[in-house]
């Protein structure tokens, strides 16, 4: 797939400026607008707040409002095709502990019987794959994550339940992810992860960011509880590798 | 401290918000009515990171376990203290067990109560600011605790207080910049967008607020991108959202409108079947 790399910039408000990359969802666009957000983050002519990464977007949120948007995007432009070699940020493949069993999966039988196949498959299906994490929105911890296998494309509940519970591991339309808290939710809830997505009492409250990767491991209830138990304990170390 | 005797309809802790953390899809938070809670935190010479107390639509009861200086800014709910009334936008000397009552309001949605020193309530990346699942409750409630700076510095009690232009209460303009998707709307859209005399339907809320008139469309969903305070977003069924304090970091509804800052303080201060009509701005 050939891309597009022509960025476009907007004024989004007097205090935030939209940079924009071809609207596909793509590895190689968010590894540019990674690129692009770690040579902001270490320069000083711009002063910001917040970097939110999207799909095919970069919106910066300044700390005072901008008189003129051509004065901005000049600086920014020069920023983008610096050569300065900026220092990667290291991105790790984090395993994520699933447990599959049915207790807590409770829409497998149904995505399995619509999709003709066998709850095996699926749980296969779904964790043999990697993801890549492209962000964090919605809700805090929230990973919005790329890569699901098109034989789990699946719609989500024309009604939404009220409460899915923090650790649900789901599937909504061609995404999948994990709750990180208690909240109303409209997709299909395929297993569970004992694993905290966002805790405040972290020095980092959430361990993953747009770049990393995510793999699901099918566990045993049995294996559920004991992890879960750790964790209450404070004694258990999410596994983690260096990303190529 | 400052013992919550009625938590009234819903009052928080709210200071400038948590600022840094959008990355970890955290929300910004902070006071809905920045302008007015900052009027209460400068009449007591106070830092304008102070954290406040955001009362809505009244209700709310206090009593002081200490002496201390406050300042009641925003929507005016006919505060008494010890009964008596007192003034809005005025430094006020109050003493240990005195009790101070929040009433209806004549005037606005949402008011703020300075306290010497601020709030001190615990931090919690970087704010005071209450949200469900950061902080550990999301409002204040009856027979809490509050922690406030004890022996602050004496100030000097003043007679004079400030006065505020009731513009920002009964204004019907906000204050607007093109949003980010404007351009997909037709000529006729856009007439309608901002020739329309729009209301304020009940589901409003520190998350955002849900418009009752709808403008039609056909558009897509956009890749899920930024959003914030000040967003008005434009959904398939056609209603409009305007994004508040509370709001998500991301979404996937076109944004067709971006609140100036003062405009989402004068919005704060409107309820349901309020009206408004945008006024753009041009930059």
């Amino acid at each position: 797939m050939k891309l597009d790399k022509n960025i476009t910039y907007k004024s989004y408000g007097n205090q935030a400026i939209l940079i924009e990359w071809e609207a596909v969802i793509h590895k190689e666009i968010l590894n540019d607008i990674l690129e692009f957000k770690y040579k902001i983050e270490q320069q000083k002519e711009i002063k910001f707040s917040d970097l939110i990464v999207g799909y095919n977007s970069l919106t910066i949120k300044l700390n005072q409002p901008f008189k003129d948007l051509e004065i901005e995007k000049k600086v920014l432009k020069s920023i983008y095709s610096s050569k300065i070699r900026v220092a990667q940020k290291d991105h790790f493949i984090w395993e994520i502990p699933v447990c599959y069993d049915l207790e807590f999966g409770i829409d497998l039988k149904e995505v399995a019987t619509k999709k003709r196949l066998t709850i095996d498959e699926v749980i296969q299906l779904h964790s043999e794959k990697t993801y890549t994490v492209f962000f964090i929105g919605f809700l805090p911890g929230f990973l919005y994550l790329g890569g699901l296998k098109e034989r789990l494309f699946f719609d989500r509940k024309p009604n939404p339940r009220l409460k899915v519970e923090k650790g649900s591991v789901a599937i909504g339309g061609q995404q999948t992810g994990v709750y990180p808290v208690d909240s109303p939710g409209g997709w299909n809830i395929i297993g569970k992860t004992p694993i905290p997505f966002f805790n405040v009492d972290e020095e980092n409250p959430c361990f993953a960011k747009s770049g990393d990767l995510i793999k699901f491991k099918p566990i045993s209830l049995d294996e559920y509880l004991k992890i879960k138990n750790k964790i209450e304990q404070n004694c258990y170390q999410i596994s983690k590798t260096l990303a190529q | 401290m400052i013992k919550v005797l009625k938590a009234g309809f819903y009052a928080s802790i709210q200071d400038r918000g948590r600022v840094g953390f959008a990355a970890m899809g955290v929300p910004v938070s902070g006071a809905m009515d920045m302008f007015s809670a900052e009027v209460s935190n400068s009449l007591l010479n106070n830092d304008l990171d102070d954290a406040v107390l955001e009362i809505t639509f009244g209700g709310t009861e206090l009593q002081f376990l200490s002496d201390t200086f406050i300042a009641v800014s925003g929507a005016n709910f006919n505060p008494v203290l010890n009964q008596k009334e007192i003034r809005q936008n005025k430094r006020i000397k109050v003493c240990e067990g005195d009790v101070l009552s929040f009433r209806k309001s004549s005037l606005g949605a949402r008011s703020y109560m300075a306290v010497k020193g601020g709030f001190q309530t615990t931090k919690v990346l970087k704010s005071r600011s209450q949200f469900k699942n950061i902080t550990q409750t999301f409002r204040v409630k009856k027979d809490e605790l509050l922690a406030i700076k004890l022996h602050p510095k004496d100030l000097k009690p003043t007679n004079a207080s400030l006065k505020i232009s009731p513009n920002h209460f009964v204004s019907s303009f906000i204050e607007c910049f093109k949003g980010p998707e404007f351009y997909l709307l037709s000529e006729k859209q856009k007439k309608i967008l901002l020739n329309t005399v729009f209301s304020i339907s009940s589901d409003n809320n520190r998350m955002g607020y849900r418009l009752k008139e709808t403008i039609k469309n056909n558009f897509f969903s956009i890749l899920t991108s930024a959003v914030l305070p000040g967003t008005v977003q434009l959904t398939p069924s056609g209603k409009l959202i305007v994004l508040m304090r509370d709001c998500q970091v991301t979404g996937g509804y076109p944004r067709i409108l971006q609140l100036s800052e003062s405009a989402i303080s004068v919005l704060a201060q409107k309820t349901t079947n309020s009206e408004l009509k945008f006024k753009l701005n041009f930059i």
